[in-house]
């Protein structure tokens, strides 16, 4: 029964005088195959991606003396919110003197995130590096923001103190294109 | 479906479509179907289930008709012109949103009914894993439906959820980036949930006829754990359990009414009720109740990754279950020392599903303090959301594959029409 099982089904590349040539066939075909997949695959995850009117979002300008000593505006900068701080001193003195604190996750020093000569000017991205939640001023044990979604704390350089959050809040690209209008992204 | 075809068509057009079709066939066989007779109402929600997916997908067809998936036109389409303009709109609406609710109350209670009877154990792994991949399925689509009416919970929801994917290393930017469509949560991302929120469930009832063939092939596990051994442990599905099921479906829209009619609101957030913004999160931000044990779990770890990770790892023990559970004896029944476990796992589960409500640094026990432990006092809900958490990974990577090895069970009934027939009711 087995032998004429194996008679009835001979191998593929019996009596082929190059079985190599077969398997070169085979391997063709599927790589065609596979490649081809690909490259309709590509389009169809890279449409995902922002637009190229999402994109165009580029960069803001924005005027300073809008904002009081001691206020804070949140705007809207490619749909994200980023705060704009106008630091009181104490903030400013508070922040230096934690420049080297045990409890600082990221560390990183006061003056490497506000641009030299405007000290008082404090621009971060407004999304909690945890799960980007908009963190709400004056709360909080550091005298910073504190994030109503998971209590992440950050203190008056935005800095992250306590909570789950892993980073800072991040600083964008901006430039001051004079003393009271800055240019951000 | 699992043994050879019984049909015999009757007559001359039934045997014409046999060789051509055999779609009465596949119906009979599938009817055909010997059913433990000592099933309870545990085993009822199966039905119920897919109940409620057919509900889901009838009203969301129609709910697609009138809403709008565009940034600036969700949340008008949906809160004035379904609410308030459409026909029957605001029945219609209730009914989806929450049978969301009714569809995870049923989807839990199946889930511990098959967790206590034993029913994931062999020969039923892949029958069990398909059922995990409709639950994941189902908590995408839920996710996905509430982002839909773009209010400020469904806004903030979607970003804080897809933050969570930002977690990973080095690709968790790209993901979200590819996520969003965009910078941040916006009307690309509406549009996409919108697609996926109409696809998934179609998936769903893809998975859900793997999930009844499965079903099939062993046949239903029941409150004894013991095998299907001769003729007289089984009853024939119809009519029994369709009437059974049926009854229960009944029940279970009374409950259904009682929310769609007289409590249409108990699910929703006010701040649901504002347009979503940017710009500002609102100061309580909580899922919905059933996915709040996760959630609680997720904030318990001050660590962003392991976080992500030990909510994914909660899904996950679920998968992994069959293999982690070592005991012979199927049925909690016979297993009282596992019983008492699995009841503490219940309790633990509904602990995070209230802490998630919460607030971290909001007290368990309420106008009483406590000493600092680490970094929050020990009354606070982060530490009773820490406790449950372990007791939760404990229950399934500790307890269950130890317990089976150490504890001993009651004795097995030989089969299981002798418990049936031993009854006291059954003795007079």
């Amino acid at each position: 029964m087995a032998d004429s099982l194996a008679q009835s089904a001979p191998s593929p590349t019996e009596g082929v005088a190059d079985p190599g040539r077969r398997d070169f066939i085979n391997i063709l075909a599927v790589s065609a195959a596979v490649g081809g997949v690909a490259a309709v695959a590509w389009p169809l995850v890279d449409q995902l991606n922002p637009a190229a009117d999402t994109l165009a979002l580029a960069s803001l300008e924005f005027d300073l003396t809008k904002v009081a000593l001691g206020q804070e505006v949140t705007i809207a900068w490619r749909k994200q919110p980023v705060f704009i701080r106008h630091r009181t001193p104490e903030e400013i003195a508070k922040a230096r003197a934690a420049d080297h604190a045990s409890d600082l996750k990221d560390p990183e020093l006061d003056s490497a995130r506000v641009k030299p000569g405007h000290d008082e000017w404090l621009i971060v991205l407004a999304s909690c590096t945890h799960l980007g939640c908009v963190p709400a001023f004056a709360q909080g044990e550091y005298g910073g923001w504190l994030c109503p979604c998971h209590g992440s704390q950050y203190d008056t350089s935005a800095r992250i103190r306590k909570g789950p959050a892993p980073k800072n809040l991040i600083v964008p690209d901006y430039a001051f294109l004079s003393d009271t209008k800055v240019k951000i992204g | 479906m699992s043994g050879p075809s019984t049909y015999e068509p009757k007559t001359a057009i039934e045997r014409w479509l046999d060789t051509r079709l055999p779609i009465i066939r596949f119906g009979a066989d599938l009817g055909d179907f010997p059913t433990p007779k000592n099933l309870n109402y545990w085993y009822t929600f199966g039905g119920i289930l897919a109940f409620c997916l057919a509900v889901q997908i009838v009203t969301g067809i129609v709910l697609a008709m009138h809403y709008d998936p565009s940034g600036a036109g969700a949340f008008k389409s949906v809160e004035q012109h379904i609410m308030r303009d459409v026909n029957y709109g605001w029945l219609i609406r209730g009914i989806h949103a929450n049978g969301a609710s009714m569809f995870f109350l049923a989807v839990y209670l199946h889930i511990l009914r098959g967790i206590y009877y034993g029913s994931f154990k062999a020969p039923r792994e892949v029958l069990w894993l398909l059922g995990c991949v409709i639950y994941f399925l189902m908590m995408a689509t839920a996710f996905m439906g509430y982002v839909l009416p773009w209010g400020q919970m469904s806004f903030w929801g979607a970003k804080v959820i897809t933050n969570l994917l930002g977690a990973f290393p080095i690709i968790g930017n790209t993901i979200t980036t590819l996520l969003w469509g965009g910078y941040s949560v916006d009307s690309p991302t509406l549009n996409r949930f919108f697609s996926l929120h109409y696809l998934l469930p179609f998936v769903i009832a893809a998975v859900v006829a793997l999930h009844i063939w499965a079903l099939h092939v062993p046949g239903n596990s029941n409150p004894t754990g013991v095998n299907v051994k001769s003729k007289s442990d089984t009853v024939p599905f119809h009519p029994y359990y369709t009437v059974k099921d049926g009854f229960a479906i009944a029940l279970f829209m009374l409950l259904f009414a009682v929310f769609v009619f007289y409590l249409p609101d108990a699910f929703v957030k006010t701040d649901n009720e504002i347009p979503a913004n940017p710009l500002v999160t609102p100061a309580h931000i909580v899922p919905e109740w059933y996915l709040l044990p996760f959630y609680a779990i997720l904030r318990a770890i001050p660590d962003k990754l392991i976080g992500v990770l030990a909510l994914a790892g909660a899904i996950g023990c679920l998968f992994a279950l069959p293999w982690l559970d070592t005991s012979k004896v199927r049925s909690m029944r016979y297993r009282p020392t596992a019983r008492i476990y699995f009841f503490i796992w219940i309790l633990a589960s509904v602990a995070l599903g209230w802490c998630g409500s919460q607030e971290p640094q909001g007290h368990v026990i309420p106008g009483v303090g406590g000493p600092i432990f680490i970094d929050y006092d020990i009354n606070s809900v982060t530490w009773l959301s820490r406790i449950s958490s372990l007791y939760y990974f404990a229950y399934f990577l500790v307890i269950t594959p130890l317990l089976g090895l150490r504890e001993t069970p009651l004795p097995v009934p030989d089969s299981i029409y002798t418990p049936v027939l031993s009854h006291p009711v059954a003795a007079e």
